[in-house]
Order: structure tokens, then C-alpha cells, then sequence
């Protein structure tokens, strides 16, 4: 680059000259971006790097920058991880984050309350009931309506189902990540049950939009006692599987025992919830600190560990199951008689049946799901546990029936920052472990 | 000593060489080639279903009568599909490298004994390709060559996940030939030769080749060697990259590893080399250890009718191999994978000095028998054994120890 010259010295020509100097800079720089990304990572071009803050001087030339994903087997989605390894050894990593960002929380401005749920349902697919439940919190917070004590129990008992499935799927894939192919099939074995059941109950595997602002989409299905209990017995047998499949596997514990440590202070330091916080010896749990739903009546325990490490976050997430499978028999034996939903036509609709007998009934149905319902001017932060951490909805609202502006803050996200100091000095092997235990689910962190 | 007797000491060739003799290597050349990738079709067959067995599943059954022409069919599809070779690979070596790792594949299994001495069109021969009398040296350097194979595939790619896996790959050679020789030196030191027809003949009850009918099984070096046995089991997976020990092409850390950037029949060349030293190691297992193709014979038929000459001992040496087989498939369904780090441990820090020591201990076992020495040397030379492999446990800084200094 030429030197620093005066603007009003400038004759035509010279500006001329600095605008192409520029311009081939600025080109320059785009390339080497939207090229391979590793190259950002060099020297003399580090002060391009845009994101994460600048990377300290590469120790020696003997290193190689190697890009693990967006496109590769155990990066759970589209998670790219930057890493500089010295033959086998992590010198040091970077998540890079943003594949599969599509927009949501922007979306959602643009969405009714009513249609909210439909929204948010994707963002943990997971997990979908728990971030339907926040949205519906926060809006019910905002409306100032008390939900039946039928419709808390019901969407408790979702959520708990949720929490099986979601940490079977954990199971499933950090088996796999492990090597151990057997663990993945036996965990989503299970999870397949789980889903059903949450089909029968629901309508739907995944993405349920069944628990919504004022209740629940619909009350529980005939002979819906049996089939929980049903799965609740074939899912505890599943956990009598992995356990003794792998918990007491030496070669399972050399992977995983001392893996990825990480401490109290930091998990606090960075946000960072739910397994990960609990396994540092941490017993945060929100369905206990900050309790909602019907939680204060059921019994069960926070689970949690003192080492911080991969094995320690395994066993979590394998005995949370069993404290799942406690809450769900609760609910089966203690769900009260009632109703599903508030009777506030303003916010849920009427019978189906009395839209043909009803002018009054029609004319709701037709209003709610046409212009939804306003919503008081007002901003409010709900919180619960999801089973991947505090899952929160921050909402504000101007008095439409369009939120102003939906944030949630998904635990993975936060979660997903833990890796660095993670996998500090640890191997290629170990990364690949360390981001199955964090079990990150890239829609939530991008959303 | 002639230079023929060096390469194969087979009656067939006892009486000179005619037309019929080369027609008669031919025909066995061919058909051991057509018996391994038999073999290799059914292992992957039976090792897809019985997997899918422990897992709950189906498993392949399309193709063929409960699947068994899967693995026949995938090989077609990858016949006939694109093969791509990327810009940045070296061309040469990157065609080249495929073929280097299947052509020592085949050539281990050519020194394997499947059955015992048959006629041929008047010829007495071993069921055998060959029978060279370094026998057992000659497998340890196929197996040294076929490696080769992986690490150009993985340098030449011009790929850093190959190149990672290729350098593992080597690696992981390096640690486990040296075990896999040592447990085999047990063995050889107790058969007292090389070659594996001789080792296998070691096992019977009488030196003679017709005798079937004896039930041979505590003649097996299995009984001797048990500790070397389990060694050479655990050296042979990790040699032929199979779990628990498949680092290689760990597909949840490289992709796929030194065969990342390969694709069409390229592809399924590795694949068929990789299983055809698997199926390699367990038969050189089957014929160190288990008594090769010895096995009774069945007595309601004549002794050396052609039941008892030609079915019986293939039938006997086939069973061996895929119940050793059977206990690959078991391992990879079971465990999770093995740390690069915690590989080399396995196999410096406890294989190589049980397998040496082991060896040592047969020698002595061996000796002590010719020269009539004490008996107590028996006692006192596992003992000895065991106390070096204390010391040596004690002494070998550990892990997390290592990593403390290195902080």
C-alpha cells in the first residue's frame, strides 16, 4: 500500500489509483473469506479475522490448520470447528457458527401469538416441547392468564417425555461419536418408542405445535395411561442396556473419564447450563430453583456430578432419564380431571363442534385465527429447563398481537462455548468426544 | 538345498515338473483366489447380519435369499459409479495405491493350509497354493507391504484427513507388527519351523497327514500359547484397522480416512483388501493356534475316501475361521473406539513386553524339555516373567503422570 496521502492533495488521478488499490485489497480479503476458511487463520493475515477475536502467533510452522465440518460425520448438524493440530494435539480450536442460521427470531416478529409456537417448535428440534413451553410461558405471563391445573400437568408430562427422547438421542449419538455403533441403534431404539408415544399424544413426532399460549392443543388420547407407562418400562430396560454396555467399559472410560474438563467458575463465567453446569458439581437445576409447571409436587433429584468431565456428563444424562421416567409415573398417577386449555375464547378457540351451532363461537374461531389476540404492551423473560440448560424466552410486546421481539436463549448456544477451553490439549479423538458431550443442536444455536 | 524346495515344498512337485503340474497351480491359484473373495462376500454378509442381530435390526435382506448377495450387489454399484480423483492428488500414486494394498492381501492368504494332501489327475498335492518354508516370515512381510498401500492412498490424496489417517495408519503398523511377530515367535519357537504346513502337522497327535480320525485339540499350540493367542488376536484387528482399533478411517474423526477421496471401485478395492486381510489374520490364527485344518474325520465313511481327503479338514479349517471371524464381529459391535494415544499405550506399554516375555518363557519351556534341565526352571521362568512384567507395570510412567511433567 502507497503511503498515507492528504485527501485534498489528491489529484484525480492519484484518487483514482487509491480507490483500484482499495478495491483489489477489499477483493483480496473477500476471496481469501469465502475461500477455504482455514486460510484466515495464517499469518500476515490474521488481521482479517473478523470473528472470535484474533488467534495468538502459530507457535511453530510444524502445525497444520485442519477444518473439522460444516460438512462432516460427528459435528451434529453443521457446526464447523477450526483446529490447529501438532500432529494429533489440539494447539487450539474455534467454533464457527452460522450454517444454519435461518432467521427465526425474526420470523417470529412477523408471526401472530397464535402462530408463535408453530415457530419456535424448530428451533430445538430435539426438543420442541420445551422451547413451546417457554413461548407459551412468557405469553401467558404476558396476558396475565392462569393455565389449568390439567393443561400444567399435561405439558409437565410432554416435557418430561421430551426430556427422554432428546437424551436418548444424546446416548445415540455420543455412542456413535465414541465408535460404539451399537449404542446408537439401541438409543434411538428407544427414543423411536418415545416419539411415538409423543405422536399419539401430540399428532406429530417432532415439531408438535401442541402446547400453545392458554393450554394444551388437545386433551390426552383414550388409553394414553397405559401407553406411558408402556414406554416408561421399555425405556428403563434401554437404560439397563447402555449401562451395562458401556458405563463400566474400560475402554469407554479411558475415552471419557478426565476428557474435557472444565470447572464451576468457568460454566458460570460463560453461561453455560444444564448437564454440563450439573456435572461440575453444580446442582443448578431450574425445575428445582426457579420452580414452574407443577414441579414443587412431584419428586424427584437433581443429578449431579463432581468431575466436569465427558464420562461425568454421560452418566448425567443416563440418570436424568431415570428421573424423567419418576416425574412421567407421577403424572400418570396424579393428573387431575378438568380442562385443557383456559375458557378465555379471546386466546383458545372454541369446540370445533360449535362453530356450526354458534354465530358467537364462529366469530372467535374466525377472529383468533385471523388477527390472533393483542397482547398488553409489556416485555417479560421466562426461563426453564430444557434438557440441554436454562432455555429462556424474552418477549416484547407493543400491544398487537405481534410480538415486537422474540429472543430466546438457547442453551446451546451458550453451551457450545464451553469447547474451547474444553478441548485445550486435547486430541482429535477427544474433540469429537467433547462436542458429543455438550450436545449442541445447531438450530438452536443459530436459530 | 534347491532353490524350488525354498518356495514350496509340495509333493507335487516331487516328481518334476509336466504340463498337468502347471495346470494343477493354475487351477489352485484360481481357486484360492475365487475362495477368498468368497470369503470376503460372506464375511461382509454375515458380518452385516449378525451385527444387525445384536442391534435389533434386519440387516440386509434384499438381494439374494436373506441378503447374502449384498455385498456382491454393492460391488457392481461401485463398479459401474464415477470414479473421482481430486486436483490436488498425485496422480500416479493415487491410482497406484489401491492395488498395493490388495495384492499383498491376496498373496498372505496363498501360504495358508485350507485342507489336507489330495490327488490331482495322479498328483499328490497339499490344498495349499504355497508352502514356502519361511512360511510364517512371509506373511509378516506382506502384511509389512500391504501398508504401503494405505499411506500412499492417504499421502497421495493431497487431503489433510487422509493424510492424518495414512500417518495413524503407519503408525499404527509400526506398534502392532512388533507384537504380532513376537506372539507368532511363541508359537515358532515351539513348532520349531516356519512353515505352516509344518506347523500345522506340529499339531497332530502323529506327524502323518492321513490321520484325522484322532481328535487333535490338546495338541493345538493354542494350550501352550494361550497368552500369545490372545496377543496375536488383539495385534492381528489392530493391524487390519478393524475395531476397536479401526483409528484409520475413524469416520467420527477423519471422514473416512486414507480412503476419503476415494470413490467408485477404487474404493471397494480397499474395502475387499481390508476384509481379505482380516480373513488372512484369522486363518493364520486358525493355523498357529488352532490346529489348521486338522479335525476328526467322520468314521462311517472310508479314511481316505474323497469325504474324509477333500471335505472334511476344508470343512474343518472354514469352521475355525468363522468362529474366529464371528469374534470380530462380536468386538465391533460391543466396544468403542480406542484414542490414538491410548493405542500406542496398548501396544508398547503392555503388548510388546507380555508378547517378549512370553516368547522368552516358551523358550525356556522348549529347551528345558531337550536337555532335560530341573524342573523347577519350569516354575521359576514364568515367575521370573511375571516379576519383569511387574517391574516393567510399575515402572512405565503412566498417562496423566506424563502429561503432568509435560505441563
Amino acid at each position: 500500500m502507497s503511503e498515507p496521502v492528504d485527501e485534498e492533495e489528491l489529484t484525480e488521478e492519484q484518487a483514482e489509483e487509491l480507490i483500484d488499490e482499495l478495491d483489489a485489497l477489499e477483493t483480496a480479503r473477500l476471496e481469501r473469506q469465502t475461500g477455504e476458511g482455514a486460510q484466515e487463520l495464517t499469518r500476515g493475515q490474521r488481521e482479517l479475522v473478523l470473528t472470535g477475536g484474533h488467534w495468538p502467533e502459530p507457535e511453530s510452522d510444524e502445525t497444520m490448520i485442519i477444518n473439522m465440518g460444516p460438512q462432516h460425520p460427528s459435528t451434529h448438524g453443521v457446526l464447523r470447528i477450526m483446529m490447529e493440530l501438532d500432529g494429533e494435539t489440539l494447539v487450539r480450536s474455534k467454533a464457527v457458527i452460522g450454517y444454519l442460521h435461518t432467521g427465526m427470531e425474526k420470523t417470529a416478529e412477523e408471526l401472530m401469538y397464535v402462530q408463535g409456537s408453530t415457530n419456535v417448535t424448530r428451533m430445538d428440534y430435539a426438543s420442541p416441547l420445551s422451547n413451546e413451553l417457554v413461548f407459551s410461558l412468557a405469553t401467558e405471563r404476558l396476558l396475565d392468564i392462569e393455565v389449568p391445573d390439567r393443561a400444567q400437568w399435561i405439558r409437565m408430562l410432554l416435557v418430561e417425555l421430551n426430556r427422554i427422547s432428546s437424551h436418548l438421542l444424546f446416548q445415540a449419538t455420543n455412542g456413535m461419536d465414541l465408535g460404539a455403533v451399537s449404542m446408537m441403534l439401541f438409543g434411538w431404539r428407544e427414543r423411536e418408542e418415545t416419539l411415538r408415544l409423543l405422536e399419539q399424544i401430540t399428532g406429530l413426532r417432532m415439531n408438535h405445535n401442541f402446547i400453545r399460549p392458554g393450554g394444551v392443543a388437545a386433551d390426552l388420547p383414550d388409553g394414553w395411561q397405559e401407553s406411558v407407562l408402556h414406554v416408561c418400562e421399555l425405556v428403563e430396560a434401554g437404560i439397563d442396556d447402555y449401562d451395562r454396555l458401556l458405563t463400566e467399559n474400560p475402554i469407554f472410560q479411558e475415552r471419557t473419564v478426565g476428557v474435557g474438563t472444565i470447572t464451576t467458575q468457568q460454566c458460570l463465567d460463560l453461561g453455560i447450563t444444564g448437564p454440563i453446569l450439573r456435572s461440575t458439581g453444580f446442582p443448578w437445576d431450574l425445575r428445582k430453583e426457579q420452580p414452574y409447571l407443577k414441579y414443587p409436587e412431584v419428586d424427584f433429584d437433581v443429578v449431579y456430578t463432581e468431575n466436569g468431565d465427558v464420562y461425568d456428563r454421560y452418566r448425567i444424562r443416563l440418570f436424568e432419564i431415570a428421573e424423567s421416567i419418576r416425574i412421567v409415573r407421577q403424572c400418570v398417577e396424579k393428573m387431575p380431571p378438568g380442562d385443557y386449555r383456559v375458557q378465555d375464547r379471546k386466546v383458545t378457540p372454541p369446540p370445533r363442534a360449535r362453530i356450526n351451532e354458534s354465530m358467537e363461537a364462529l366469530i372467535h374461531h374466525f377472529k383468533l385465527f385471523t388477527e390472533g389476540f393483542r397482547v398488553p404492551a409489556g416485555e417479560t423473560y421466562v426461563a426453564i429447563e430444557s434438557p440441554r440448560g436454562e432455555i429462556g424466552c424474552y418477549i416484547v410486546a407493543d400491544g398487537t398481537a405481534k410480538p415486537y421481539r422474540l429472543h430466546i436463549r438457547g442453551p446451546s448456544f451458550y453451551n457450545l462455548q464451553s469447547m474451547a477451553p474444553m478441548v485445550e490439549g486435547a486430541m482429535v479423538a477427544d474433540a469429537v468426544a467433547i462436542v458429543s458431550s455438550i450436545d449442541p443442536i445447531l438450530g438452536e444455536v443459530d436459530r | 538345498m534347491n532353490p524350488g524346495r525354498l518356495l514350496a515344498a509340495d509333493p507335487l512337485f516331487s516328481n518334476g515338473i509336466d504340463l498337468t503340474v502347471v495346470l494343477i497351480v493354475i487351477g489352485k491359484t484360481i481357486a484360492v483366489f475365487v475362495l477368498l473373495l468368497v470369503l470376503v462376500l460372506f464375511y461382509i454378509w454375515f458380518l452385516r447380519k449378525v451385527i444387525a442381530d445384536m442391534q435389533n435390526r434386519v440387516g440386509p435382506d434384499n438381494a439374494g435369499p436373506f441378503g447374502v448377495l449384498q455385498a456382491l450387489a454393492d460391488g457392481i454399484k461401485l463398479f459401474f459409479k464415477e470414479q473421482t480423483i481430486p486436483d490436488s492428488a498425485d496422480r500416479r500414486m493415487f491410482l497406484l495405491a489401491p492395488y498395493l494394498s490388495l495384492l499383498p492381501a491376496f498373496l498372505a492368504f496363498s501360504i495358508i493350509p485350507i485342507g489336507g494332501v489330495v490327488t490331482v489327475a495322479g498328483h499328490r498335492t497339499l490344498v495349499q497354493l504355497a508352502d514356502p518354508q519361511i512360511g510364517i516370515l512371509f506373511l509378516l512381510m506382506m502384511s509389512g507391504i500391504g501398508i504401503y498401500g494405505v499411506m500412499l492412498a492417504g499421502w497421495s490424496s493431497g487431503s489433510k484427513y487422509p493424510l492424518l489417517g495414512s500417518v495413524r495408519a503407519s503408525a499404527q503398523l509400526l506398534s502392532y507388527e512388533a507384537a504380532l511377530g513376537l506372539a507368532v515367535a511363541a508359537v515358532l519357537i515351539q513348532a520349531g519351523t516356519l512353515s505352516t504346513r509344518g506347523i500345522v502337522a506340529r499339531q497332530l497327535w502323529v506327524g502323518s497327514w492321513s490321520t484325522f480320525g484322532d481328535w487333535p485339540v490338546w495338541n493345538w499350540f493354542l494350550w501352550p500359547t494361550v497368552i500369545a493367542f490372545f496377543i496375536f488376536l488383539i495385534a492381528a484387528v489392530a493391524e487390519t484397522n478393524h475395531p476397536p482399533f479401526d483409528l484409520v478411517e475413524a469416520e467420527q474423526e477423519l471422514v473416512g480416512g486414507f480412503h476419503t477421496e476415494y470413490s467408485g471401485i477404487r474404493f471397494a478395492i480397499f474395502f475387499l483388501a481390508e476384509f481379505m486381510n482380516l480373513i488372512t489374520m484369522c486363518a493364520i490364527a486358525v493355523t498357529l493356534f488352532l490346529g489348521g485344518p486338522a479335525g476328526p474325520a467322520l468314521g462311517f465313511v472310508s479314511a481316505n475316501g474323497w469325504i474324509n481327503a477333500w471335505i472334511m479338514p476344508i470343512f474343518w479349517f472354514l469352521t475355525k475361521l468363522v468362529i474366529l471371524l464371528f469374534g470380530t464381529v462380536w468386538v465391533r459391535a460391543s466396544l468403542p473406539r480406542l484414542r490414538y494415544d491410548q493405542l500406542m499405550d496398548l501396544g508398547w506399554k503392555y503388548l510388546i513386553e507380555a508378547a517378549f516375555l512370553f516368547a522368552m518363557v516358551s523358550g525356556v519351556y522348549v529347551i528345558a524339555r531337550q536337555e532335560n534341565w530341573p524342573g523347577w526352571v519350569y516354575v521359576a521362568a514364568p515367575v521370573g516373567a511375571v516379576a519383569v512384567y511387574a517391574i516393567l507395570y510399575l515402572c512405565i510412567p503412566r498417562r496423566d503422570e506424563l502429561s503432568e511433567e509435560i505441563r
